[in-house]
C-alpha cells in the first residue's frame, strides 16, 4: 500500500510569536522553524504501517517554495521514502493546496493519505477534508487510532464527546490529533540518507491548478492583553474574593 | 443575503453551540434558515423552530445523516448550499469535520473559527494559537464560516416560530459507515457551555486525584477540564481536554490547578472571565494571565477550598 503524507512548514511551536509594528502579519524574519507538529505525526504513522509490512512506500509532500525542501528532508530522514514538492511563490490558501494535492493523488494513485488535522499558524483545520471532497475520498478526521482491516481503514477520532470509530473505504484520507502516536527522533545516519532521497518538483503551473487566494488578510494585532491579577496569601483570601468581589461564586 | 446555520444536536434537542452560531448570523444580518441533518430528528427539528430569529427549518431525516458521518451531510449541504449568501456552522468537532469538505465541494473556501463579524464579508479569527488575531475578507460567492462559539453569546432557545421544511435529499456517499462510540457520560454541565470550569493538570498527578475536582465541581456546578498534559499522561480522557487543540472554553470562572500554563494551553481558556491558578511553583507563567493567584501544594489547598465554598 501506498501513503502519501502531506507535510507543513511552519514557525517552531517553541517560539513565542509577535505581530509586526505594521499589523501586516506576524514577524517570521530569523525565526526558527519546523515540521508542523501535526504533521510530524502523520509522518511517524506512516512509517509505522510500513515497519508493520502494510504500507510499501511512504511518499512527503510540501507546497510552497524552495525552503520548504527542509521540511520534506525531514520527513525523509524519519522514514519517508521519497519527496515531492511543489513550488508556489503565492501564500497557499488551504483549498488551492487542496486542489494541488488532487493533483498529486492522480499522478501517484496512494491508497492512503496521513496528515496532520491543523497546521499550528493559520490553525485553519480544513485541508484534509477538502482533499476528502475533491477526490471523493471518506476521511478520518482527528485520528487517536488507525487499524487497517480487510480492506478498510478503522478510524478512532477524538469527538466533543469522547471517541468515535469509523469506517473508511480505500483509498482515504485520515488526519492526525496529538494522541495518534509520540514521533521518533531522527539519527544522526538517517537524516545522512535523507540527503540521497529522490526529491521531485512541480510548480502549480505543471499541475494546472489556479491558486489565486479569495481570502485575503486585511490586518493581524495581538489578542487583548489581560491586566495583571493579584496573588492572595490564603485559601480563605480566594473564596472571600470570589464571593465578594468577583462575585462569581 | 441569505444565511444557513448547520445545527449541532443530538437528534432530540439542540446543543448550545448552534445558538452561538445563530447569534453570528445575526450579525451578518439575513434571513436564517437552520438545517437540522440527522436520524429521527424531530425532537431537534422542533426546537431549532423555537430558536429567536430564525425564519426556517430545514430537516433532513434519514438513516445515512445518524452519524453525522461528514461524507454524507457535507454533499447535502452542497446541495443545498447553492442558495445562500453564507453558510455557518459551529467550531464543534461534526462542524469542524464536516464544513470544510462542503465548501471544497462548492469550490469555495472556509473561514475558520470566527470570533467577531465586521461586516457580511470580513471577519475576524485567532491565528498562531490565539496569540494574534487575524482580519480576513473573503470574496468568495458563499461565505462558509466555523463560529468559535465563545465569541459569540447564544441566542434564546425560544421565541421564535419557524416553518420546518422536510428535505428528501438523500445524500449517501457509500463510502464510510459508523463503527462504535465511547461518550463520556456526565452530569455535570458540558465544558464548553458551563458557567464555571475547574480544570486539572500534570501537579494532579494521576487520575484517582482528579476526585478532589469533581467533588468541587458538583458543589459549585462546573465542569471539569484537564491539561493537554494531563490528557497525554493518561489521568482523564480526551474530551476533557481545553486547549488549542481541544476545546475552547470562555466561563465566567476558571480554576486551573496545578496547571502550568503552556501556550496551548492558555489559548483555550484565556479569554475566561475571571482567572484562578493554583500552582506550588510562583514562576508559573499561568499566573500571568491569572485575575487570582494562589501560590501552595494544591493537595493541601483543595479540601480547605471544598470546605470553605460550601458555607
Amino acid at each position: 500500500m501506498k501513503v502519501l503524507v502531506p507535510v507543513k512548514r511552519v514557525i517552531d511551536y517553541n517560539v513565542k510569536v509577535r505581530v509586526k509594528s505594521d499589523q501586516s502579519d506576524v514577524d517570521l524574519a530569523n525565526v526558527k522553524m519546523a515540521l508542523n507538529p501535526f504533521c510530524e505525526i502523520a509522518v511517524e504513522e506512516a512509517v509505522r504501517l510500513k515497519e508493520k509490512g502494510i504500507a510499501t512506500e511512504v511518499i512527503a509532500v510540501s507546497l510552497g517554495t524552495k525552503v520548504c525542501q527542509e521540511q520534506i528532508r525531514t520527513a525523509l530522514a524519519l522514514g519517508a521514502d521519497r519527496g515531492i514538492l511543489v513550488e508556489s511563490e503565492v501564500a497557499l490558501q488551504p483549498l488551492a493546496i487542496a486542489k494541488l494535492l488532487k493533483a498529486i493523488v492522480d499522478k501517484e494513485q496512494p491508497d492512503l493519505i496521513i496528515m496532520g488535522k491543523q497546521a499550528i499558524d493559520q490553525d485553519n483545520n480544513q485541508t484534509g477534508q477538502m482533499l476528502g471532497a475533491l477526490t471523493n475520498m471518506p476521511q478520518g478526521t482527528f485520528a487517536s487510532e488507525v487499524k487497517i482491516e480487510d480492506g478498510k481503514a478503522h478510524v478512532t477520532r477524538e469527538v466533543d464527546g469522547g471517541l468515535q470509530t469509523v469506517a473508511l473505504n480505500l483509498p482515504a484520507i485520515v488526519t492526525t490529533d496529538l494522541r495518534l502516536n509520540e514521533p521518533r527522533y531522527a539519527s544522526l545516519p538517517n537524516i545522512m540518507k535523507a540527503k540521497k532521497k529522490q526529491l521531485d518538483i512541480f510548480t502549480t503551473e505543471e499541475l494546472g491548478v489556479d491558486v489565486t487566494p479569495t481570502v485575503t488578510t486585511l490586518e493581524v494585532e495581538p489578542p487583548a492583553d489581560r491586566k495583571a491579577g493579584i496573588i492572595v496569601e490564603s485559601v480563605a483570601e480566594l473564596v472571600d474574593k470570589l464571593k465578594n468581589e468577583a462575585k462569581v461564586i | 443575503m441569505s444565511i444557513l446555520v448547520v445545527a449541532e444536536h443530538d437528534n432530540s434537542s439542540i446543543k448550545v453551540a448552534t445558538l452561538n452560531a445563530v447569534a453570528a448570523a445575526q450579525q451578518i444580518g439575513g434571513d436564517i434558515a437552520v438545517l437540522v441533518a440527522g436520524s429521527n430528528c424531530a425532537g431537534a427539528a422542533e426546537a431549532a423552530s423555537k430558536i429567536n430569529g430564525v425564519v426556517k427549518v430545514l430537516a433532513a431525516d434519514n438513516a445515512a445523516y445518524e452519524h453525522m458521518l461528514a461524507e454524507n451531510v457535507a454533499a447535502l449541504i452542497a446541495q443545498i448550499g447553492t442558495q445562500y449568501s453564507h453558510i455557518l456552522a459551529p467550531a464543534t468537532s461534526n462542524g469542524k469535520n464536516i464544513l470544510p469538505r462542503a465548501a471544497a465541494l462548492l469550490d469555495v473556501s472556509q473561514v475558520s473559527d470566527i470570533i467577531a463579524v465586521i461586516d457580511a464579508e470580513t471577519f475576524k479569527r485567532p491565528i498562531y494559537a490565539g496569540n494574534a488575531i487575524a482580519t480576513v475578507k473573503s470574496t468568495d460567492s458563499i461565505k462558509v464560516i466555523t463560529v468559535r462559539t465563545t465569541g459569540f453569546d447564544a441566542v434564546a432557545a425560544e421565541g421564535g416560530s419557524a416553518a420546518t421544511e422536510s428535505l428528501d435529499i438523500v445524500a449517501d456517499a457509500g463510502i464510510s459507515s459508523f463503527d462504535k462510540e465511547e461518550l463520556a457520560k456526565s452530569d455535570r454541565p458540558e465544558l464548553t457551555s458551563a458557567g464555571i470550569v475547574i480544570s486539572g493538570g500534570r501537579g494532579m498527578q494521576n487520575g484517582e486525584n482528579f476526585e478532589h475536582l469533581y467533588k468541587i465541581a458538583d458543589i459549585l456546578g462546573a465542569a471539569v477540564g484537564a491539561s493537554r498534559a494531563a490528557v497525554d499522561a493518561g489521568f482523564v480522557p480526551n474530551d476533557m481536554q481545553v486547549g488549542q487543540t481541544g476545546k475552547i472554553v470562555a466561563p465566567d470562572l476558571y480554576i486551573a490547578v496545578g496547571i502550568s500554563g503552556a501556550i496551548q494551553h492558555l489559548a483555550g481558556m484565556k479569554d475566561s472571565k475571571v482567572i484562578v491558578a493554583i500552582n506550588k511553583d510562583e514562576e508559573a507563567p499561568i499566573f500571568q494571565v491569572a485575575d487570582y493567584g494562589l501560590v501552595a501544594d494544591l493537595f493541601n489547598v483543595l479540601p480547605e477550598f471544598e470546605q470553605l465554598i460550601q458555607q
